[in-house]
């Protein structure tokens, strides 16, 4: 009912020709938007698809390196101004503080010797209006309470007036730790502040919820705006279909000329491997993949007595968080899997340390001229050759490697899929997390993670970027 | 979250109790204006100094200079203080001011504030050495009267624990600031986003704790009525206890100054307590240790018993 007013009125937010440059990579590719007051905007994409990118841009957590943002209908310079505020996936309270006192971190107006009673009142109002019957305690510290419950206080933070109101919320997957009852007073309240004049970005995986609460719904691919059309004119396929790649392309990896074996691996969500098998984990991230390898890792590597030859070596993406040995050499980077096979009575064998490092600086091509270099010598693309090189040097039968291609140039890739892919064939098993459709299309078969479970299993044909959309996606309704 | 997770001053509370407890039945002549005065007046600058460190620690960073730097305001204090004491309490401001230079510094460059610290900890050591080579210099008057003074009824060490604790719970718990400040240790991310400026605060909290230390150096040269540059150095070591023994956090900001100005309480009856068992000085470093780890290890036990959900 207010489209046709806010049709006339000056956006709250515009976009023009945003564009957001990472190294080589482009996150954000020429965006025009406008965002005009009583709007909710769904906003839906695959990962790296450039949502979060657009979403900082808009609140100025980034400048971007091209184009423009204003915002016209405050005529304020910044964000803040213009009364933008954000709720981000990943939380962002404090824990060591109440929740009245996260309100105050929020809002830096309350000042005075009675800014407690006004912190405590704001933020139960605010609580009270999203979340009515909510049980929140204001003065509770923020790590007493549950993880929906903080996500609730975060929310409710967003849209507390705190001193001007609110003008574009911006909630990032808002319901991804709500239970229905709790989601569907968030879904509500949107609608009754747009109604109100405010405006939303709501970005979801649960598409049920994007049809319920947009107006209008965008979708973003690649670093750009694909599809910007109002939510009616929509339909659930029909929004998978925009998010995916048009083109088809080729099917997965040829697993035809290799002989898949028996089980080696089943863990109690529901995951197995067979032997010679590359299996794929896929979905949105940070659904759960990286924590399945983990468990399945650590369960089997960790124990305090490690009987005879590990079983398994773990490959990591994060590589300076899990992988590079960073004051060593890319010789001792590679050996560190293997020192307990080439060594004498407990003395290392340098020569055979030697040997199979140069072995693996051929066969994987780690661009050095020795292997004695420090492994920062290395460009990125070339340490997680290494990583790989240490991994597939050992003896152990299967190999779990979390998103390892992160930040790997395409020449890299297709030397370590062919590398994969003759591993496979000798028997070994892969279990691969990745974020890409690309790499995911090399496995043989594929587990589509939601929420932490397995949500689909995918094998050899079935193996399409529409299929695991489909199951990384809520298709039912929300609630 | 049993009792104990939810109020962590009792802990801190029970130790100091039990502690005061056996030292009076040890020694009953200890249970006196007199004898408590005695106890607790050398608290009263580590007291100070556990503040300090607490509000380093509450922004997830630690000082390794504490002791070198109270001992060099301690040589000021009875030096320059004492001689020139417009020049000498110019020098205590510009020591403040390095300090909140310093945590600007290292938020702005990404410095691990340990190895900063140390560091300094020598540039500290070295000026104290250079103003006092050899122990000496006078206390002013007005700070030997104020640590001094016998106010009626309860000691002086007495009055000014509770005070400290006063004054810093209203600043770091209380106040608007202070919550700021807590927030850095929590989450520096949700506070910079919503548009405070981690440098200014953390720089902040580093020019507080360099406040707070110069008092703790005040506050011992007027107890000992003259200053050595050594003097403080194992303030180090006792402030991190005392913070920690407070039922603070090292990272997290999670700190609670009464607790702090407790631990510290704590951790000079401790030695006390050793000398009334008549235990060989050899053994009492080491026997402050086992104090120390048995009541971290009570806190474990207590309050992790039921670890977040």
């Amino acid at each position: 009912m207010t489209t046709s007013a806010a049709d006339k009125a000056a956006p709250l937010v515009a976009l023009t020709d945003a564009r957001m440059q990472f190294g080589a990579v482009r996150a954000l590719d020429g965006v025009s938007l406008e965002i005009r007051a009583g709007e909710c905007l769904g906003l839906v994409g695959h990962n790296g698809a450039g949502k979060s990118t657009l979403v900082n841009v808009v609140n100025a957590g980034l400048t971007p390196t091209g184009g423009s943002v204003s915002f016209p209908a405050s005529g304020a310079p910044s964000a803040r101004g213009a009364g933008v505020r954000s709720v981000f996936q990943e939380l962002s309270l404090c824990p060591n503080l109440t929740v009245a006192e996260n309100l105050k971190i929020a809002h830096e107006g309350l000042k005075g010797l009675r800014w407690r009673g006004a912190a405590r009142a704001e933020i139960r109002e605010s609580l009270d209006r999203v979340f009515p019957g909510h049980g929140i305690d204001a003065d509770a510290e923020v790590d007493t309470l549950s993880i929906a419950q903080r996500q609730m206080v975060e929310i409710a933070i967003g849209f507390a007036p705190r001193g001007q109101a609110a003008q574009l919320v911006i909630l990032d997957e808002p319901t991804s730790s709500l239970d229905g009852g709790i989601a569907q007073q968030l879904l509500t309240h949107v609608r009754r502040f747009c109604e109100a004049g405010g405006a939303v970005i709501f970005i979801s995986h649960m598409l049920g919820e994007i049809f319920e609460v947009a107006s209008r719904v965008i979708v973003m691919k690649d670093g750009k705006v694909v599809a910007d059309r109002p939510a009616g004119e929509f339909t659930r396929k029909g929004l998978v279909d925009a998010m995916g790649h048009v083109a088809p392309e080729g099917t997965g990896a040829a697993a035809a000329e290799r002989r898949i074996g028996v089980e080696v691996v089943r863990t109690p969500e529901g995951l197995t491997a067979r032997e010679g098998e590359i299996v794929g984990l896929s979905g949105l991230a940070g659904h759960g993949q990286a924590e399945a390898l983990a468990r399945l890792y650590l369960d089997t590597a960790s124990a305090w007595r490690r009987p005879g030859a590990a079983r398994m070596v773990f490959v990591a993406g994060d590589r300076g968080r899990d992988g590079v040995l960073p004051l060593w050499s890319i010789l001792r980077n590679v050996s560190v899997s293997i020192l307990p096979e080439i060594a004498r009575r407990g003395l290392l064998d340098r020569t055979r340390e030697a040997a199979v490092a140069k072995d693996w600086k051929r066969r994987i091509g780690i661009r050095t001229d020795d292997v004695a270099n420090p492994i920062l010598s290395l460009s990125g693309g070339n340490q997680q050759k290494v990583l790989f090189a240490r991994a597939l040097a050992s003896a152990a039968p299967v190999v779990v490697m979390d998103d390892p291609m992160r930040g790997v140039d395409v020449g890299t890739k297709q030397d370590v899929y062919a590398m994969i892919r003759a591993e496979a064939a000798k028997g070994r098993t892969f279990l691969w997390y990745s974020t890409e459709t690309e790499e995911v299309r090399q496995c043989d078969r594929v587990f589509v993670f939601r929420d932490g479970a397995i949500s689909a299993e995918l094998t050899g044909a079935d193996i399409t970027e529409e299929r695991i959309l489909e199951a990384s996606f809520e298709m039912q309704d929300a609630g | 979250m049993n009792f104990l997770a939810r109020h962590r001053i009792v802990l801190p509370i029970v130790s100091l109790a039990v502690l005061l407890a056996a030292t009076f039945w040890m020694q009953p002549r200890a249970m006196s204006y007199f004898g408590v005065n005695l106890l607790f007046n050398l608290a009263v600058p580590i007291a100070l100094a556990t503040i300090a460190q607490m509000l380093i620690i509450m922004v997830n960073d630690i000082d390794l200079s504490t002791g070198a730097f109270v001992s060099l305001a301690a040589c000021v204090t009875a030096t320059l203080l004492n001689d020139a004491p417009l020049f000498g309490a110019l020098v205590l401001a510009g020591l403040v001011l390095a300090y909140a230079v310093l945590g600007a510094v290292i938020h702005a460059l990404a410095l691990p504030a340990i190895v900063v610290t140390l560091g300094m900890s020598f540039v500290w050591g070295g000026l104290a050495l250079v103003l006092l080579p050899s122990p000496g210099g006078a206390s002013p008057g007005w700070i030997r009267t104020l640590m001094t003074v016998k106010p009626p009824l309860v000691p002086m060490a007495v009055v000014a624990a509770i005070l400290i604790a006063a004054v810093t719970h209203l600043l770091v718990i209380r106040s608007g600031i202070g919550t700021m400040l807590r927030g850095v240790g929590g989450n520096a991310r949700a506070v910079a986003r919503s548009g405070g400026s981690v440098m200014r605060l953390k720089a902040l909290a580093y020019g507080l704790a360099g406040l707070f230390n110069v008092l703790a150096g005040m506050a011992l040269v007027g107890l000992t009525t003259s200053a050595d540059a050594n003097i403080a150095l194992r303030y180090t070591l006792l402030s991190i206890a005392g913070v920690i023994l407070g039922g603070g956090e090292f990272t997290g900001g999670k700190v609670s100054p009464t607790g702090a100005v407790i631990g510290a309480l704590t951790l000079t009856l401790a030695a006390s307590f050793l000398s009334f068992l008549r235990l060989s000085p050899d053994w009492q470093i080491g026997a402050q240790g086992a104090i120390l780890i048995l009541v971290l290890t009570a806190r474990l036990l207590f309050t992790r018993r039921s670890g977040p959900a």
